[in-house]
Formats: structure tokens, sequence, C-alpha cells
């Protein structure tokens, strides 16, 4: 890792011709890199306004100034990173050095790769989050009736108060968690693990259920999911330090009623209406890169996008076919549950006739093979349940949790796409109030001027941020997901491994029953 | 007869219609005096020929070696000539074997060609693989059935010298035996309400005999709860087939998973889509091993103890008219009254009850003999294979996951 420069000192003076020192860099600040290195290209090619440079250096001053105290800067890094610091190991970036090549290349640069891998699994394994949802228990009475789930965590990192702790929550309360997550990560490029589905039939039969079992099978396969649903936004460096999702853990007591998640409520509706409208301008908004009037600030950027706008669009399409075949793979997977839960059934069924069969026939030994075979066949019943278990909760709520994260993955993009769009909608903005300027000052309306340029350097700095928070969410994107990537070879590789080892079991459980079958058959007098 | 079964046995457990199994020789006093076998069968349609092929050394055939063709209908009509003959009263006649059914196979395999679109070329191979199979083992069954009732009739010292079994295999023409009209039908149909009418009214009958009262009892019974075993097995062996092919989806889906993927992952998924393979053939197999040794034998006994309760029935309908006569004799003895012609009729049905009341017993305690040995075998056989696919499951699945764990 490089050094870690000082913060504060920065000589970076309008001409100045030295590379800019391997500061605290962090994604964010990547455009300090680009500017610096535009300013030097342009140098060595032609000459531009002075005035252009200027800009460009003012808003690395200001960056950078912003900047300054070391603490904040590591804090909210580490808030948002969870990493100490940050440093972008860059190549000693010499003015000549520098082409417009290398620039979109930044967020496939081998060596930030390996840094930024390295940073991940130091980070893994430095801290340590275990969390169990256990103990479902039924709350309260008829139409008001709720389950209650235990979550139990036990954890080293800073963040929570204690390193072990112990509360109640309602699904509500999760699905209101992944609201706020939505909410504060979303728009930072994130990908995040939806909750397990809302279910009126689950929740009625919870609710009219007197006994427990009715309900049983529904509310072990919800308390599964959700703490899977958990389990997978610890895993998460930058959630897992979000503070709800801190207080949702350690909070004790009720957390406030989420009352928008509610499947009826006004919110929720809304939500739908929103989605809609999403998908309308989903399928409308293209990003169009052949705009002609683009001014020189975003012509790197231009150069850029269209670098990331191929591997965008790649990732876009492969995250569509892996949708489509993840479905139908997960479709395939619930057959052979339901076809293994029938075999079950039926073996039960056939092993009380053979039972009966048994007591029946009147050959005293063979009487007794059959009785045996009863109960051979009894067991195996047993089996094949266990093994629809492993089918469903190995294989096929696996492959559904993954087609949730592959919709949390295009919910991504498309905020990405939002951004672009808001972005390019602010320099329209800007160019027509430039127009406007031009007019005015055509049509000597010099009283005016004065309030178009105010303008005009308020949507500047609109045209901006919105191009930084575009910048950033893709930065964000590309790294969340080559992280997701990792992350789905180690999950497919455990939950292949882990199916075919449930599968011998069960075989190795059949060899034993067998065995010890087969020298009675043979006892036949 | 015993041997005659256990070879016909092993034919019906192979379903192959393979006659050599060195392992399985029979007793030493191998009867070889009339051999009947099928040695080839054409499916046509909805009809199935069959080749009835005999060697025989009896002088009441005319040639030493021939064969001819038969249709389903004239095995049913060959059963019926036997059950209907009061000489065979005291037999268990063998049951005639079922009317050939594809209808189920060629139901799905024509769905299956509907569905050619919605999936993919390995994918469909695959399943028409398996319907293939499965036509291909239900024809092997058919055949190994008609096989089976003709081996038993040409090993029973009774039976096999009726004159319309030599008929059935030495006629070269067809025995003109239409299947029965609706008239036919219809007098069959009233037959058997008419036997189970009886049956109701006989079971008050009560026999002396301690041993035909016992049968009675235990046959009633035992065939009830054979059916059920019988229909339970067959659905508890279709639910297996179910999961079996179930798998075929799933590793097309995987596959087509892996095209897309990454090389580690496209590794992991194949491997996985791999040995998903391999686990259906064997869960294929145990199946159709299940459906061999345990259904087949169920069923097979089903019918047998049907044939076996149709003679308890012969023997009490004997022995209601016998009872009767015994009632005539003594009313003509009390009007003296064609005495002479009472006794007569009386002394006859005496004869013919003894006579069928011995052979009966010795029926009856072959079939429970044969009974025994076949289920025997079978359990044993039953299990041997599902012990022999299991541990080929736990070597496969051992292998792969060792596999997997050194992937990266």
């Amino acid at each position: 890792m490089a050094t870690v420069g000082s913060g504060g000192d920065c000589s970076i003076g309008s001409g100045g011709r030295d590379p800019p020192p391997p500061l605290l860099f962090d994604e964010e600040n990547e455009e300090d890199m680009f500017s610096s290195s535009h300013e030097s290209l342009k140098v060595n090619q032609m000459d531009h306004g002075e005035e252009k440079d200027d800009d460009i250096f003012a808003e690395a001053k200001e960056e950078l100034s912003l900047d300054s105290p070391e603490n904040d800067w590591s804090q909210s890094t580490a808030k948002t990173e969870g990493l100490p610091q940050k440093v972008a190991v860059l190549p000693s970036v010499t003015a000549a050095s520098v082409t417009s090549q290398s620039l979109p290349k930044q967020p496939k640069n081998g060596v930030k790769d390996i840094s930024d891998d390295l940073d991940e699994e130091e980070e893994a394994n430095k801290y340590s989050i275990e969390i169990s949802v256990t103990d479902p228990k039924k709350i309260g009475d008829g139409m008001n009736a709720y389950m209650a789930y235990k979550v139990i965590t036990k954890t080293n990192i800073p963040d929570f108060r204690n390193s072990e702790m112990e509360v109640y929550r309602r699904f509500s309360d999760f699905l209101g968690l992944h609201e706020k997550l939505v909410e504060k990560h979303l728009h930072q490029g994130r990908i995040i693990p939806p909750p397990p589905e809302k279910s009126v039939i689950g929740m009625t039969k919870i609710k009219m259920s007197k006994e427990e079992s009715s309900s049983t099978e529904f509310v072990e396969q919800r308390r599964a999911a959700l703490e899977r649903f958990l389990c997978c936004v610890a895993k998460h460096p930058a959630l897992q330090t979000d503070p709800s999702f801190v207080d949702f853990l350690e909070l004790e007591g009720d957390l406030p009623r989420a009352t928008s998640t509610s499947a009826l409520s006004g919110a929720g509706v809304l939500r739908l209406f929103n989605r809609v409208g999403d998908s309308l301008g989903k399928m409308t908004y293209k990003m169009d890169e052949s705009d002609q009037n683009l001014s020189w600030s975003c012509v790197i950027y231009y150069l850029q996008c269209s670098e990331d706008y191929e591997w965008f669009e790649e990732k876009q399409q492969q995250v569509e076919s892996l949708d489509i075949q993840l479905k139908k793979l997960h479709s395939s997977i619930e057959t052979l549950v339901i076809n293994r839960k029938e075999l079950a059934q039926n073996t039960g069924l056939f092993a009380n006739s053979a039972a009966a069969l048994g007591s029946v026939e009147e050959h005293t030994s063979l009487s007794r093979v059959l009785s045996q075979l009863a109960e051979v066949e009894d067991k195996i019943d047993l089996l094949h349940v266990n093994q629809a278990d492993s089918d469903y909760y190995i294989l096929s709520e696996f492959v559904k949790d993954y087609v949730g994260l592959i919709q949390a993955v295009k919910d991504v993009f498309h905020e990405r796409v939002k951004l672009y769009k808001a972005w390019k909608d602010d320099e329209a903005t800007l160019t027509k109030k430039r127009e406007a300027k031009v007019r005015l000052e055509l049509t000597h309306k010099a009283d005016k001027i004065g309030s178009a340029n105010q303008e005009i350097a308020e949507w500047e700095h609109r045209v901006e941020k919105s191009q930084e928070e575009f910048q950033a969410i893709s930065k964000s994107i590309i790294k969340e997901l080559k992280r997701f990537e990792r992350q789905r070879l180690k999950d497919f590789r455990r939950a292949i491994i882990s199916y075919l080892e449930s599968l011998m079991e069960n075989q190795q459980q059949l060899i034993k029953y067998w065995e010890t079958f087969l020298p009675e058959t043979k006892a036949i007098a | 007869m015993m041997d005659g079964m256990d070879e016909s046995n092993d034919l019906l457990a192979d379903g192959s219609g393979s006659k050599e199994k060195p392992e399985e020789t029979v007793d030493l006093s191998t009867d070889t005096t009339l051999l009947v076998d099928i040695s080839d069968a054409l499916s046509e349609k909805d009809k199935v020929k069959f080749t009835v092929h005999t060697k025989t050394t009896l002088p009441a055939f005319r040639q030493s070696e021939f064969a001819v063709v038969r249709q389903h209908e004239e095995f049913v009509w060959l059963h019926d000539r036997f059950e209907e003959s009061e000489e065979y009263a005291g037999i268990v006649i063998p049951p005639a074997p079922p009317k050939p059914d594809f209808d189920a196979s060629r139901e799905k395999l024509q769905k299956l060609g509907e569905g050619e679109g919605t999936m993919t070329k390995e994918e469909f191979q695959k399943m028409k693989q398996e319907l293939e199979a499965e036509y291909l083992a239900t024809f092997k069954k058919t055949v190994a059935m008609h096989e089976v009732f003709l081996q038993r009739l040409a090993n029973h010292p009774v039976l096999r010298i009726d004159i319309n079994f030599k008929i059935f295999l030495e006629y070269e023409q067809e025995l003109g035996v239409r299947g029965k009209n609706n008239k036919e039908r219809l007098s069959g149909f009233f037959t058997r309400v008419s036997q189970s009418v009886d049956e109701v009214l006989l079971s008050n009958q009560k026999d002396k005999d301690d041993f035909f009262e016992g049968q009675k009892t235990f046959l009633v019974e035992y065939f009830n709860r054979i059916k059920d075993a019988t229909g339970k097995a067959d659905r508890m062996t279709k639910s297996h087939k179910n999961v079996a092919d179930s798998y075929i989806k799933i590793s097309t889906c995987l596959v087509q998973l892996a095209t897309s993927e990454n090389t580690e992952l496209e590794k992991l998924v194949n491997k996985l889509a791999e040995t998903l393979e391999r686990v259906r053939k064997l869960e294929g197999r145990i199946a159709s091993d299940e459906d061999l040794k345990l259904s087949d034998t169920l069923r097979y006994y089903m019918r047998d103890t049907s044939a076996a309760k149709n003679l308890l029935y012969r023997r009490l309908r004997l022995l209601a008219n016998f009872e009767a006569a015994s009632k005539v004799v003594e009313k003509a003895r009390a009007k003296n009254k064609d005495v002479q012609q009472a006794e007569d009729a009386h002394q006859q049905l005496a004869e013919k009850l003894d006579r069928l009341t011995d052979t009966a017993k010795q029926e009856l305690t072959d079939f429970k003999a044969r009974r025994i040995t076949h289920f025997r075998k079978n359990m044993v056989d039953l299990a041997e294979l599902e012990l022999k696919h299991a541990k080929a499951q736990v070597q496969l699945l051992r292998n792969a996951i060792t596999a997997l764990k050194e992937m990266s």
C-alpha cells in the first residue's frame, strides 16, 4: 500500500505541472485525478482558455479542502466502507503518462481491483457477526395476532454496544428495516438483499389458527427466510454497520411500527404506482450518448461513460438472462419437491398396506418379513420427507433468494439510469439558462444579466453534483457487482456441495435399512 | 410343476424375456416333455401378436417342434375353457394374462410430442428415451405374463393334456375367437353377478371340513389386502419414477445456466448437472426394479388368489348340490319313490365331491408353497437391488463432492 500523505497540504496551483501527490484518494475523489491529468493532457496537446483550467482546479481545491480533517473523513469512510483508510495505488502520475486511454480504464485497473479485494478480505477477517432467528411465538389473538421472532446476534463489530444481544421482532419490522436500507443505500449504488415475501395466506393462517400445527410449516419457512435475509445484510460491508441495522439488532423493546409496509396501505399503493411509472420510464429512456452539445468538461466523462456504458450494457444483459434462467431453475426444483413429497406419502400408504397384508399372511416367517418390509418402508417415508426438506431449503429457497437478489441488482441498475437522466436533465437546463443569458446580452437587457449569471452558477453547481452522483453510483455498482459475483461463487459452491451431501446421507441411511432387512428375507422358511 | 414355476418366476421377475439364468437352475426333475415359450412378439397398432413356440416329445402332438401366432383374445378363450370345465373344477386355474395396455405410454408420448417446442433438444431427447424405455418395459411385461400363463398350463399334469390346450398350441389358423359380443358380455356380467351373490349365500354355508373353512376365511381376507397392497405399490413406484424424471428439467436448466456463467461457476454448475443426471438414471432403475420385484409379485398373487377363491367357490357349490341331493334321497326314502334314482345321483355327487376335495387340497397346498417361494425370491432380489443402487449412488455422490471440493 502506498504511504498515506497527510491531508491538508495540496499545492496544486493553476498551471502547476507537478503530478498531484498521492493523497488520500477515495473513489469519490477520482475526478481530481481526472481533472489534473486532463489539465496535463491539454498542456501537452492544445491550448485552451485558462479559465477552463482554473475552473477545474478550483473544483479540485474545493474538494480537497472539504476533506481536510482526517478524522472525519476516515470515520465517514469507515461508516460507509468500513475501512480504516483506502488508498488508491496509482502508478506515478506524470503528465505524459496519463493519457485519455487509461482514464476510462480506472474502474478496471487490475491493481486497484486487488487492493479492493484485499481490503475487503481483511475487513471480513477482522470482524465477525452471527445472527440467528429462532423461537417463533404467537402474540395476541384473532385479527391482531402476529408472530414474534427472537433475533440473537453475536458480534465483535465495534458499532454495536454489546457483543451478544437478543431482541424480539415481528415480520413488519424486517420489512421496515429493508425499506430504510433502500432509502439510504440504493442511490449510492448498493445491492440491498430483499426481505422475504409478504403472504396473505400465511398471515391468515397465523391469525386464524387456534393451535400451532396448521401454520407450523409456513412459520418455519418464514423463520428460515428471515434468518437468511439478516445474514445476507450482515455480509455486506457497507450495510453491516448501518445504524438502522444496528438498531434493529440491538434495540430492546418494540420498534416503531413500519406502517407503510402493509400490503394494503396508502403508501403501499403509492409505491405500486411509482414502480409502474418507473418501469415505463425504464422502457422509454435510453442513455443516448450522441448528444452533440456536450461541453468540454463532459468529454472526458463521455469517454468514461462510453466504456462503462458497454460494460454496463453487457452486465445488464447478463443479469437479465441470469434472472430468466434462475426462475426456470427454481420452478423445476419446486416440481421436484412436490414429487418427492408425494413419493413420501405414497410410501407411507404402502407401508400400512404391507403391514395389513403381513398380519393376514398365514405363513409365519413370510408374515414376519412382510411386517418388517412395512417397517422399512415407513422409515423410508421419513427419509423422503427429510430429502424433500433438503430439496426445498438447500436448493429451492436458495435459488429463490438469488432471484430476489437479481431483482435488487436490477433495481440498482435502474437507480443509475435515473441519476443519469437527472444529470442530463440538469445539463439541458443549464444550456437553456446560458442561451437565455446570451439572448439577454444581445437584447442589451443588462439589468437581468446579473440574475441570469446567478442562475447559471447555481445550475453549474447542480450539474456538477448530479454528475458526481452518477459517477459515484457507477463506480459503486461496479464494485458491488464484483463483490456480488464473488459471493455468488462462494454461495453456489456451498449450496451444491451441501445438497449433494444431503443426498448422500440419505442414501447411506437407506443402505442401513436394507442391510438389516436383507438377512430377514433370506430366513423365510 | 414347481420347477416350471421357478423358471417362469425368473422370467416374470426379469421382465426381459431372457431365458438364460444359470444360477436359478431348477430342480433335478426337469420335465422337458412339453416346453412352451413365446419366441417372438409383434406390436401392431392396437394388437400384439405372440409367436407361441412349442417343443415336445409327447406323442399326442403331430410334430415335435412348431410355432403358431396367437393374440390376447385367444389366450383368454383358452383360460375360459379351463375355468368353465367341470373336469378341472378342483384345480386352481392359472389366471389369464392381463390385456396388453399401451394407452398410458402412448398418451404420454403424444403429450411429449405436443410439448416439444417448449423444451431444449437434449431435454426432449432424454424424455423421449425415458418414454420409449417405459413402452418397451410394458411390452416385455405383457410378453412375460402371457408366457407364464402357458408355462403353468404346460407344467400341470392334468391341464397339459387338455384338448383345447393342444389346439391352442398346434392349430395353425386363427382360432376364430372373436371378442365377446355385447350379448355375451352381458351374460358374462350376469354370470359374475350371480356368482358373487352365490358366494354370499354360500359364505353362510359352513364347510364341515376345517381345512377348507379356514382356507376360505384366509383367502377372502388375503385377496382384499393384497389387492390394496398392489394398488399402493403401483402408486409408490409411479411417484418414484416422477421424482427421477423431475431431475431432467433441473439438469437442463443447470446446463443453460452454466453456459452463461464465467469459468469457475460454470464448472460447478455443470458438475451438479452431470451428477444429477446420473442420480436420475439410478433412481429410474430403482423405480423399475421396485415395480418388477414388488408390484408385479403382488399383482400376480392377487390374481392367483382370485383363482384359488374360484376353486373354493366351485367346491362350495358342489357341496351345496351334494347336500341338496342328500335331502332328495331322504325325501325319496320317506315316500318310497324313485329311491334308486336319488341314491345314484347322490352317490355320483359324493364321488365328485371326494375327488374335488382331494385335488383341491393338493392344489391349495401347492398354491401356498408357490406363493411363499415366489415372495421370498422377490423380496431377496428387491433388497439386494435396493442395496446395489444405494451403494452406487453413495459412490457417485462421494466422487462428485470430492471433485467439487477440489475445484478452487
